[in-house]
């Protein structure tokens, strides 16, 4: 045979080049959106795919409060911001400013940064076997209210802020 | 685990096509004869006046806010309650009281009037 | 890993032809979602025509009755015409969100029957994180609202995505704050493990009636009630106050688009139904569901029982109640409907771990939701007598303001 062919890939990895292509065809269309809904729209399939790619981790939970969150909730919150100011719903922006070429040279720097320690960090792996099922979730949560305690109790308090924080955001409007 | 997704990754494909196919059909069996009145936007008969955009209660952001809050709270309930028979005393009493703080802060609205619809 | 048993008899049988075990599994999983999603656009048409019904019978009307038996055939005969009008895009329209509004609600609504489990082994995919999975699906509805108002350019349009917008996040809190009460309860998240909870096993033999709603009767009236708001059904329709907002987020579809919104809307009030068959009502359990070969057709017989009885439930509600203002609606959602599950989770949990025999703990487990239950009765009564008060001061001649009597007869209104 005159080309040897690449072996052929297996059904995961096609899976993941289509997931992997959607993801960044839709973060694409974020920052190319003319129409800030649209941005806002290309955001929700942005996210959507990393949580697909979080579920191809084995790690649903992750995947789903991932889905829960930012989908449900944070995007919600930024098409009403979009919608509640006038100038936004309609104005059509254009994705180029003057700051577009500095910009530029430092998403393709952190790129290669980003690409070099993929490169050169040995991933650690670990020795233990990933827990099935259930018991994952089981294990995540018991480490909330154990080993990690403070930062849950502290994440409490973050949220109780955000709920004071709201009022004040509310009262000025 | 994956196989399971791969269920979902197929039946999403397919609870999209179906209406989509759905929708075309009724494309190509509808008749289309558009005009300017009837594709003009709806609003009771009356012509439109001014564009879409009315004035919003900045209250739809506020309940969007306390939504992400409890939405937070809920999610990371629920893989506590997943484990809860293992839990020790310590652990419950540090989920409560995470719980309890976040009631503390709906008290603190409530009594702000933020939950109310002005 | 646990398998499910329905795609193993079309595994094996394809694999007994000589496919490989991938491409069976694959045809399997295709032949399963193609029938679940069919089950779901077709059982709509069923339940438009027990709508119908029921909510004319509950007016003193007869409802369909001219196409086939008991007018079973009028959905039919509807779906043929929506299929067969012209589609009218409204000319400032916004293509993307637009058109991408009646697929996406559609398809939230689908997707659920993914992980409804109507038999034993009788299940789309049991979900580790299943019950999460529900509720995340619940956010591409609040999605598709948000586009399908904004992208048809119309004022009402706009102003009913909105209030969708603010109802769906305001019912979710307490909906999957009383769906945890099931899984503190249960400590799993797949609905297969949630049914099977819910044995109730004497002497060796599953009479099947352990159901949590029994025990948890607070739990379940919060979920049905969320599950009202969550389905837009009356009490809580304001989206789609015809005397205000002439149709809702859906004012300017039609034809086949605007049936998709539609069918959503059915196929989703019917599944929150299923829900909660599923949750507080046992599922598939009912007496004799252990037995070896007529177990599961029990099984799948109790289910669907069920589930359309809390349908039938629902457009009951539907059809007596009158519909909330949006004000009312906030303050029942956050000020009754949250604190009452916060405080009934806290007592499940304390109440669970106290060092008593399981008996004792589910009687202390009841008695807490009573008292959530006795409690929200309270609130909503000192509510309605304040605003039946109040309106009837407002509807009284200004001379007389203070003259009138504290309300004594406030049950005129």
């Amino acid at each position: 045979m005159p080309f040897p062919l690449p072996p052929l890939p297996t059904i995961g990895q096609l899976v993941f080049t289509g997931i992997a292509l959607f993801t960044c065809a839709s973060a694409l269309g974020v920052v190319l959106a003319r129409n800030l809904f649209h941005g806002a729209l290309a955001l929700v399939a942005t996210l959507f795919g990393v949580a697909a790619l979080y579920v191809m981790l084995e790690a649903e939970f992750l995947a789903v409060s991932q889905v829960l969150i930012y989908v449900g909730a944070i995007s919600t919150l930024i098409a009403f911001a979009i919608m509640l100011t006038r100038s936004m719903m309609y104005g059509k922006t254009s994705p180029l400013n003057r700051q577009a070429g500095k910009t530029g040279l430092f998403a393709v720097l952190i790129f290669l940064a980003l690409f070099g320690f993929v490169q050169s960090i040995p991933w650690p792996a670990s020795a233990a076997p990933v827990l099935a099922n259930e018991s994952m979730i089981a294990a995540l949560g018991e480490q909330f209210v154990t080993n990690y305690v403070i930062a849950f109790e502290v994440l409490g308090l973050l949220l109780l802020v955000a709920l004071v924080g709201a009022v004040m955001l509310a009262r000025d409007n | 685990m994956l196989s399971q997704y791969a269920f979902i990754l197929i039946m999403s494909s397919i609870a999209l096509i179906l209406p989509v196919a759905a929708i075309l059909m009724g494309h190509m069996l509808g008749p289309r004869r558009p005009d300017a009145v009837k594709n003009a936007v709806y609003e009771s008969g009356v012509e439109t006046i001014g564009d879409t955009w009315v004035q919003f209660r900045a209250q739809y952001y506020l309940i969007g806010l306390v939504f992400v809050v409890f939405d937070v709270e809920a999610i990371f309930l629920f893989p506590i309650a997943v484990a809860y028979e293992q839990l020790s005393m310590f652990a419950v009493f540090a989920a409560i009281f995470f719980v309890l703080l976040l009631v503390v802060g709906l008290l603190y609205d409530w009594r702000k009037g933020a939950l109310e619809w002005q | 890993m646990q398998g499910s048993t329905w795609s193993d008899g079309i595994v094996g049988l394809l694999t007994g032809l000589g496919l490989p075990e991938m491409l069976a599994l694959g045809i399997a999983y295709g032949i399963g979602a193609f029938i679940l999603v069919n089950f779901g656009m077709i059982s709509a048409l069923l339940l438009i025509w027990i709508t119908r019904k029921a909510i004319s019978r509950m007016q003193d009307r007869l409802g369909p009755n001219r196409l086939g038996p008991y007018g079973l055939f009028q959905t039919v005969a509807d779906a043929a015409k929506l299929i067969s009008k012209e589609i009218i895009t409204p000319s400032q329209s916004d293509f993307l969100a637009y058109n991408l509004a009646p697929v996406l609600s559609v398809f939230g609504a689908l997707m659920l029957l993914a992980v409804v489990p109507f038999a034993p082994g009788l299940i789309g995919v049991d979900l580790n994180i299943g019950v999460l999975f529900v509720v995340a699906l619940g956010s591409i509805g609040v999605m598709a609202a948000l586009m399908a108002g904004w992208g048809s350019n119309n004022k009402y349009a706009l102003l009913a995505g909105f209030r969708v917008v603010a109802q769906l996040l305001s019912y979710e809190i307490p909906m999957v704050l009383s769906i945890l009460t099931v899984v503190l309860l249960t400590g799993t998240m797949s609905f297969g493990r949630i049914v099977e909870a819910q044995s109730l096993t004497i002497g060796g033999l599953n009479l099947g009636i352990g159901w949590f709603g029994v025990m948890m009767p607070a739990a379940m009236l919060i979920f049905f009630i969320s599950s009202l708001a969550e389905a837009e059904l009356t009490p809580f329709d304001l989206l789609e106050a015809e005397s205000e907002l002439i149709a809702g987020f859906h004012i300017e579809y039609s034809g086949m688009k605007f049936a998709m919104f539609f069918l959503a809307q059915f196929v989703n009030a019917w599944i929150l139904s299923a829900l909660m068959a599923i949750l507080f009502l046992g599922g598939w359990q009912g007496p004799g569901v252990g037995l070896p070969v007529i177990g599961p057709i029990l099984g799948f017989g109790y289910f669907f029982v069920k589930a359309y009885a809390v349908y039938v439930l629902q457009q009951w509600v539907r059809g007596t109640f009158p519909r909330v203002r949006i004000d009312q609606m906030m303050y029942f959602a956050w000020k009754v409907l949250v604190p009452a599950i916060v405080g009934l989770i806290v007592a499940q949990a304390i109440a669970q771990k106290l060092p008593f025999p399981d008996p004792v703990i589910y009687a202390i487990i009841f008695v807490a939701n009573i008292a959530a239950i006795w409690l929200v009765a309270t609130m909503l009564q000192r509510y309605i007598k304040g605003e039946s008060l109040r309106t009837k001061r407002s509807f009284e001649p200004t001379s007389l303001i203070g003259t009138m009597q504290e309300a004594k007869e406030y049950a005129m209104y």
